[in-house]
C-alpha cells in the first residue's frame, strides 16, 4: 500500500476541481478536506485493487450530500446532490465565476457527468458507477450537460 | 491528471480554466489536512526532510517519537514505501511532528548539542538488533567504541559481527550513533551513509568535545 501522502499529490487537485464544479467554489475545500481526512481513516483497510481516484470522488459525492443535509432543516433524506449549489460569491464577473455559474445552472446528474468526465477524465463505466446508473445514461448525463453548458455559457459571453 | 477526454468537439477545453492546478490551495489544503488527522490521531507516520553538512536527511516519526532517519543517498520513495509497508500506509508530509528533532539535528551539526532528547521509537529494529541501538545510546559524544565492545555490552561477546549487521540496519542513524563504533585495528568501517559520512561525523565530535 502507497503512503497517503502519494494519494493527496496523485488525486489532490483533481478532486478539488471535481468538488469546485459538483459542489461550487464556496464550498470545494471543505468538502475537499472532510474527504481526504475521511480517505486517510479508511485507507489502511481499503481492498487492494480499488480505483482510488473514483473511491475519493464517492466519499466527495457523500460528504456534499452530507452537508447538504445538515443544512435542511431537520433530517430530510437526500438521496442526490442539489441541483443548484449555493451561489458563487467570490470573484464576480471573472471567466471562471461564469463558468460556474452555467455549471450550476445543470442539473445534478448532469453537472456531475460533466465533472466527471471532462474535468476529472474519468471513463463512463467509472462516471455509472458513481453515479449509480448505466454507462450509456452516464454517457448521454454528459452530453446533455454539455449541450446545455455550451448554450448558457456562450450565452453569458456574448 | 493523465487524460482529459476531447471526445465531444473539444469540450475541455471550455473547462481549461477550471483544470489549472491550484498549487496554492493545495498547500492549503495539505496544511488543514494534516493539522485536522494529527488533532483526530489518525496521523501515524508524520515526515520531513532537513538539510544538514552531511546531506539531506528524512526524518519520520510515530506518535511514539523519532522512528526512521534516512541518508540522501536512500530511495526516498523505498523509505517511505518500507514505513507504509511497515508501520501504517497513514503517511503524511508533515514537518510539525518533526520539528524539535530537526532543531536538535541542526544543533548536534553546529556543534552546540552533544546528546539528543528527542523521544526514540525503535519498533522497525527487533531482538538483538534492537539491544545493540540501545546501547550504542551510551557511547559518550566524541568517543568511539569497538564492534567487539558493543557486542560484550549488548551480552553477546562473540557477536562482533551481528553488531556490525545491527549499526548497518540501524533505523535512526546520526540521532543513534552507529557512526562511534569502529574496527578493533581503528580503521572505521563501514557506514550507511558511506564511509565518508562517518569521518565527518567523527571529527565533528572530535572538534567539539
Amino acid at each position: 500500500m502507497r503512503p497517503f501522502e502519494q494519494v493527496v499529490v496523485d488525486h489532490g487537485p483533481v478532486v478539488l476541481r471535481v468538488c469546485r464544479a459538483v459542489i461550487g467554489p464556496n464550498e470545494a475545500e471543505d468538502v475537499w478536506s472532510e474527504t481526504f481526512l475521511s480517505a486517510l481513516g479508511a485507507y489502511p483497510d481499503l481492498r487492494p485493487g480499488t480505483n482510488i481516484e473514483a473511491w475519493l470522488v464517492t466519499i466527495a459525492k457523500r460528504k456534499a450530500i452530507d452537508r447538504h443535509r445538515a443544512r435542511a432543516r431537520g433530517p430530510v433524506p437526500v438521496e442526490n446532490l442539489p441541483d443548484m449549489p449555493a451561489p458563487v460569491q467570490d470573484k464576480p464577473g471573472s471567466r471562471e465565476n461564469e463558468l460556474w455559474q452555467a455549471l450550476r445552472e445543470l442539473p445534478s446528474k448532469q453537472r456531475e457527468a460533466v465533472a466527471y468526465h471532462y474535468i476529472a477524465g474519468m471513463p463512463y463505466a467509472q462516471v455509472a458507477e458513481i453515479l449509480g446508473n448505466s454507462e450509456a445514461a452516464a454517457r448521454r448525463a454528459a452530453a446533455d450537460g454539455i449541450k446545455r453548458f455550451r448554450a448558457t455559457y456562450k450565452g453569458e459571453l456574448s | 491528471m493523465s487524460t482529459i477526454r476531447e471526445d465531444n468537439g473539444g469540450s475541455a477545453s471550455m473547462f481549461a480554466s477550471l483544470l489549472v492546478d491550484d498549487a496554492e490551495a493545495q498547500r492549503r489544503l495539505h496544511a488543514r489536512l494534516v493539522a485536522s488527522a494529527t488533532a483526530e490521531g489518525i496521523l501515524d507516520v508524520a515526515y520531513h526532510a532537513i538539510d544538514t553538512p552531511i546531506g539531506s536527511l528524512l526524518l519520520a516519526a510515530t506518535d511514539q517519537g523519532l522512528v526512521r532517519v534516512a541518508f540522501g543517498s536512500e530511495d526516498r520513495e523505498s523509505v517511505l514505501s518500507m514505513l507504509a509497508e511497515r508501520i501504517s500506509p497513514r503517511v503524511l508530509n508533515a514537518p510539525g511532528r518533526l520539528d524539535a528533532a530537526a532543531r536538535e539535528i541542526d544543533e548536534y551539526f553546529e556543534g552546540r548539542r552533544n546528546s539528543f532528547d528527542v523521544p526514540l521509537d525503535f519498533r522497525l529494529a527487533q531482538g538483538f538488533r534492537r539491544a545493540v541501538l540501545t546501547h550504542l545510546l551510551e557511547i559518550p559524544y566524541g568517543d568511539t567504541a569497538s564492534y567487539a565492545s558493543v557486542a560484550a555490552r549488548s551480552g553477546k561477546p562473540k557477536a562482533a559481527r551481528a553488531v556490525g549487521s545491527a549499526c548497518a540496519t540501524n533505523p535512526i542513524p546520526v540521532v543513534v550513533p552507529c557512526h562511534r563504533v569502529v574496527r578493533s585495528d581503528g580503521t572505521l568501517g563501514g557506514y550507511g551513509g558511506g564511509p565518508q559520512v562517518k569521518e565527518i561525523l567523527l571529527d565533528l565530535e572530535a572538534h567539539h568535545d
